[in-house]
């Protein structure tokens, strides 16, 4: 039987990130993991769940969103609130059911969020939807930082801008969350990811994929064609969202407090610059990225107060070397001859 | 009712700030098509150098002022030359992710010589207040200048854009880049010029949000940039009166939705008042829609 290539490619993909997995448990049972990147590795998985999602919606379906931590947000605190509820108001002891029951939590409030603000955001094109999305991250903020939550037996109380509950806290407004069990374990970090890679890829080699792409590459042609572009578009905005509501229950489990102020604005450009320095469209490299520029300011802490500085370098000349009309040139030539070799190896390929 | 008025006067002062920024986004916007996230911290930039000069060479506060808008143009222009002007031809995206190292690199270089602490930013206009109301109704000599300001700006900008040589060749460029170098402008030069005017703009905004809000610190600019960027949007991006609309009725949304319906959620309100005006008017206020060809 002879398997379509991109599910080889998917194959390859996921047996790089089992052993990428396989490496780092072997690197901490070892201990040959340095402490500051073994208490990197949650962050990171999260970040590359939340990099692989937004490059569905800036790559796949070209729009750029500055609001992705928004449904990290949502997806922090639902989550946050799901594991403590299920722990002190249902008992449920076992914190791998309670942290994968959380996870499932943020994602679905994520997608909640993500349908209702898709629908006004989707009608806008280009710079104006991107200042949307902009707009919903920080209202997201804004609101979550008035809100309070408290479990008391089995009820769960919610209110607006009035810490006095009763029962015990769990979101306490602008202070955050509070007394959350931290049980985000690195094996489920892995799972999401490959949870991740295999929604995304199989969305994008489906029938729904290709249509994102061909809403993305022209609108007006794609409707000529029938595709209903706004359900497509909707359709990956979606999927983004709860992918990153699920990566941010995963983030919010792996602290016993966070505050709203983690998701701001910067937050969604920390993982757009991953995006993009990765390569638009560009799923691996999203990954990648990620995970190197996560590490990039531990890595950094030699030069101690010039870390940021020197990454807001770095971020500048990459920017400035990738797009260099000579460097690229000369990596095209690269890919170009390597793509003639394949082919020369090949039994001569399909007839163009 | 007289509660009410002090509000509103804030309101136009806050606001008449994010218009003065939004203009320096506007401007660039429309002529570089480009989203220059960096223009927040140019603003805190000025203000630091106005503060440095008052603090430490107690030079008089007009000599301040002037002094940051000319290390802020000076700012302007080798910002665009070094990290702009090589993507003139990159997408978009790439000159976004530009712009925002470029953020990243002030706000860090200011963190570094200026130091973490906040810096209370000394009173640069000390002319009495003006008492209305038998004393109810209190407008500081900060609003007026600020709202001053903004008004002999705009003037100022609309003839410049509108009667000089260099201002129509700013807007043939806006509208044709191609066109314009063909009949004899020179684009990178025009390009600059904006930047020159956008950041001298950025200086005089930074005094003037610091005089009246006194604290200075290396985040000072990022809050006040994304809100005249939202103003800019609000009143149609590229377009100079709908910046200056756009920013005054976003100071106003501001400081009336604080006062009267929740502290906290004044920004969530000014971000919310944008999406409602953008679902009506997709492209702003001012803004021109932009039709699409096959």
């Amino acid at each position: 039987m002879k398997l379509k290539k991109s599910t080889v490619n998917a194959i390859i993909s996921y047996a790089i990130v089992i052993a990428a997995f396989l490496i780092c448990q072997w690197m901490i049972a070892t201990k040959n993991m340095p402490r500051t990147l073994k208490g990197q590795m949650i962050p990171i998985c999260v970040y590359i769940v939340m990099a692989v999602s937004l490059n569905l919606v800036v790559g796949i379906s070209g729009e750029l969103s500055l609001g992705h931590a928004g449904f990290m947000s949502i997806g922090a605190f639902s989550g946050a609130i799901a594991s403590t509820y299920f722990l002190n108001a249902l008992g449920l002891e076992s914190a791998i059911v309670r942290l994968v029951l959380s996870i499932l939590v943020g994602g679905a409030f994520a997608g909640v969020f993500g349908v209702l603000i898709g629908i006004p955001v989707l009608r806008l094109r280009g710079d104006y939807l991107a200042i949307v999305t902009l707009a919903f991250g920080e209202i997201i903020r804004n609101v979550v930082n008035c809100l309070y939550f408290s479990v008391d037996g089995m009820r769960l109380h919610v209110s607006f801008n009035n810490p006095n509950l009763p029962g015990s806290i769990i979101v306490n407004g602008p202070a955050g969350s509070k007394g959350i069990k931290a049980i985000s374990t690195l094996p489920v970090g892995f799972v999401l990811i490959l949870f991740t890679l295999f929604v995304v890829l199989n969305l994008v080699n489906s029938r729904s994929g290709r249509a994102i792409m061909a809403s993305r590459d022209n609108r007006i042609a794609a409707e000529a064609m029938g595709i209903n572009v706004t359900k497509y578009k909707m359709m990956a905005f979606v999927t983004s969202a709860v992918l990153a509501g699920m990566a941010g229950a995963l983030y919010g489990l792996n602290f016993s407090t966070f505050t709203a102020a983690k998701f701001k604005f910067d937050t969604s450009i920390l993982v757009l610059v991953f995006v993009v320095l990765g390569g638009i469209g560009n799923i691996w490299g999203s990954i990648i990225a990620a995970a190197l520029l996560t590490v990039l300011p531990e890595l950094l802490r030699a030069f101690a107060d010039y870390r940021m500085l020197i990454y807001a370098i770095v971020l500048i000349l990459v920017m400035l070397a990738t797009n260099n009309p000579i460097i690229r040139s000369l990596f095209n030539g690269l890919i170009r001859r390597n793509r003639a070799d394949q082919a020369k190896a090949g039994k001569g390929g399909d007839a163009q | 009712m007289v509660a009410f008025l002090r509000f509103l006067i804030n309101g136009i002062s806050l606001g008449s700030v994010y218009a003065i920024i939004a203009l320096g986004y506007t401007m660039v916007y429309g002529i570089a098509k480009m989203l220059n996230f960096a223009h927040g911290d140019v603003i805190m930039v000025g203000a630091y150098i106005a503060f440095c000069a008052m603090a430490y060479l107690s030079l008089p506060p007009i000599l301040a002022v002037l002094l940051a808008m000319v290390a802020c143009t000076a700012l302007g222009i080798v910002i665009e030359g070094l990290a702009y002007r090589p993507l003139r031809q990159a997408a978009s995206l790439a000159v976004l992710i530009t712009a925002i190292g470029v953020s990243y690199f002030l706000q860090n270089a200011a963190l570094l010589i200026w130091g973490a602490n906040p810096k209370s930013f000394p009173s640069v206009f000390s002319v009495g207040a003006i008492r209305l109301f038998e004393g109810e109704l209190v407008i500081s000599s900060e609003t007026i200048l600020t709202i001053i300001s903004n008004i002999v700006i705009m003037i100022g900008l609309t003839l410049f854009t509108g009667r000089t040589k260099l201002g129509k060749a700013m807007r043939a460029v806006s509208e044709d880049k191609g066109a314009a170098e063909l009949m004899g402008i020179n684009v990178n030069r025009t390009i600059s010029l904006t930047f020159a005017i956008g950041s001298a703009l950025a200086a005089v905004a930074g005094v003037l949000l610091c005089s009246t809000y006194p604290i200075l610190m290396p985040t000072t600019g990022s809050m006040p940039g994304i809100k005249a960027f939202t103003a800019a949007v609000f009143g149609g991006i590229g377009s100079i009166p709908g910046a200056m609309i756009g920013g005054i009725l976003l100071g106003v949304i501001e400081i009336l939705g604080k006062a009267y319906i929740s502290t906290e959620l004044g920004d969530a309100l000014v971000f919310a008042v944008l999406i409602i005006v953008l679902l009506f008017k997709p492209a702003g206020l001012l803004g021109r829609p932009v039709r699409e060809k096959v």
